[in-house]
């Protein structure tokens, strides 16, 4: 996306450009599929279901694919703080709008 | 420019124009202020569409993060009693429009929009701008990463003055208001958790982005809107700073940042003529002095602003009661 | 259309809504989103424009202007939300006086 000045692109593939656009092929269904409970799910609780497990895979998935092009290990460090940080801000925030939720007496959906 | 970017592009044009409008015009506060959070970080992948990464870390962490937590802080205090099943307050309190005839603005408007993209338009596909002058005398300036050479040494009077702007507003909030010291109610195991989990890790990612923006994208500006998020977190979490606090330190906090500003700018008008005009040799040393000094500032202010008014009125107020 | 061009005449519709909306609603809050949008599409246009460099390194200067902007503009937000709710403490409204429908 950002084209850093003064780097040049790299023109042969290798076998591990295969490996990450693999990885970042499927952590994108899975942020498809979050997005598409997020929309079409019944009422907030099954939404965060939907939202926070796929997308934390997603980015997990998405993480591994960028990690396998990085340059050094601490970029990877770098990577693997970022997705940490959104599993631990997800989960978290994804409990205080459900209990948020309960306390307002909305009900759980009932097929 | 590839089929595929251009694609991208407009997409995301088209979705920021979107997102705008939708907050501006969706009848439910809370819904226009989440609206506008979106709108904040996609205008960040619009920033660094455009080649600016710095801009777009300062858009992600106080555009959208910060305006709209004080936003959100905002609403809830407008409507205390009024927090309905779904989050909503009723519609028709926020939907009352000022011209029942809307098209004369609206006809406005859009002829001044016209005039200004065709002046857009017009203007030469090629500009250098001050490109070539920040390019020749950034090995002087002390730091590589261009933007942060602007900001802190060829254009260190704005950002002096856009310190001061910062505690003007702060001064400004503390005049109108008082907020209360009082512990709030236990906001749960969760986010008690959080907090205290995450502020050493934004204490450490404040200063790596202050240290990295010598020559990468990052800088004060960024760094202190990490700190104040760690403060809005703690904020939001129930922590309250001790009264004692209050008083002359977190004062003392927040004019390090001006007054390291002043007195650098004081001592390179004595010695070289030039307010903040900095010795090349030393350029390096001064500039990571004063954003140490502005990151701390800024951060402080900014969750000094999240809370809202002055800390020491209401302790005040107390006493002589 | 080039890529700064394009953002540039986003920046600009940006701009068109907000001052639409911060003409036509009378609540506070929404007048406060309404300026908080003029400004990033005011933003918009001076990095998009700022792009025109071709091969040679990008203006740095707009960049500066617009974190320096960013962060006046949250400080200005504050102040105003503020300055809202002490207008709603005093009279019970969030709108100004000559905007507000009896």
């Amino acid at each position: 996306m950002y084209d850093a000045p003064g780097r040049t692109r790299r023109q042969t593939i290798n076998p591990s450009d295969y490996l990450s656009a693999a990885l970042l092929i499927a952590g994108a269904v899975f942020f498809l599929a979050g997005t598409l409970g997020l929309l079409r799910f019944p009422d907030v609780y099954t939404r965060l279901h939907a939202l926070t497990k796929a997308d934390n895979v997603g980015l997990g998935l998405m993480v591994a694919g960028l990690a396998v092009q990085a340059e050094s290990w601490s970029v990877v460090g770098k990577l693997l703080l970022i997705w940490w940080l959104v599993l631990i801000a997800g989960a978290s925030v994804a409990h205080l709008i459900a209990s948020g939720a309960l306390q307002r007496g909305i009900r759980m959906w009932k097929p | 420019m590839t089929l595929l970017t251009w694609v991208f592009d407009s997409l995301l044009g088209l979705s920021l124009l979107w997102l705008a409008w939708r907050a501006l015009a969706c009848p439910d506060l809370f819904k226009a202020i989440v609206l506008f959070v979106a709108f904040g970080l996609l205008m960040a992948l619009a920033w660094v569409r455009l080649a600016a990464p710095d801009v777009a870390l300062a858009e992600a962490a106080i555009g959208a993060g910060l305006t709209g937590a004080l936003l959100m802080a905002a609403l809830a205090k407008l409507h205390p009693t009024e927090a309905h099943d779904d989050f909503t307050v009723p519609p028709e309190k926020n939907v009352t429009k000022v011209w029942s005839w809307q098209w004369l603005p609206a006809v406005a408007i859009l002829l001044v929009t016209t005039g200004l993209g065709y002046v857009v338009l017009s203007l030469p596909p090629y500009a250098a701008g001050l490109s070539t002058e920040v390019a020749a005398n950034l090995a002087i300036s002390g730091a590589s990463n261009p933007v942060t050479a602007v900001l802190l040494n060829f254009r260190g009077y704005d950002t002096l003055l856009e310190i001061v702007v910062l505690l003007l507003a702060l001064l400004g909030v503390w005049s109108l208001n008082s907020a209360s010291l009082d512990r709030k109610a236990a906001p749960g195991i969760v986010l008690d958790t959080l907090a205290r989990l995450l502020t050493p890790i934004f204490i450490l990612v404040a200063a790596y982005l202050l240290w990295v923006g010598a020559h990468a994208p990052g800088g004060a500006f960024q760094a202190g809107a990490v700190l104040g998020a760690a403060g809005v977190l703690l904020l939001l979490a129930g922590w309250r700073p001790r009264a004692g606090l209050m008083a002359l330190p977190l004062r003392l906090v927040l004019v390090t940042g001006p007054a390291t500003f002043v007195i650098v700018a004081v001592l390179t008008l004595l010695m070289k003529g030039q307010m903040l005009e900095y010795p090349p040799t030393q350029a390096g040393v001064l500039i990571l002095i004063l954003e140490t000094a502005a990151t701390v500032s800024i951060g402080v202010t900014l969750a000094a602003l999240f809370l809202g008014g002055d800390p020491r009125k209401n302790n005040r107020n107390k006493n002589q009661t | 259309m080039s890529t700064p061009f394009l953002y540039a005449l986003v920046g600009t519709g940006l701009f068109a809504l907000g001052l639409f909306a911060l003409i036509i609603h009378a609540h506070l809050l929404r007048k406060i989103l309404a300026l908080n949008v003029m400004g990033s599409g005011v933003f918009m246009v001076l990095v998009a424009l700022a792009k025109r460099t071709g091969d040679a390194p990008l203006d740095a200067v707009p960049h500066a202007m617009v974190i320096t902007g960013i962060v006046v503009a949250v400080s200005a937000t504050a102040l105003a939300l503020t300055l809202m709710l002490k207008l709603n403490a005093k009279s019970g409204h969030a709108e100004l006086p000559d905007d507000r429908r009896e």
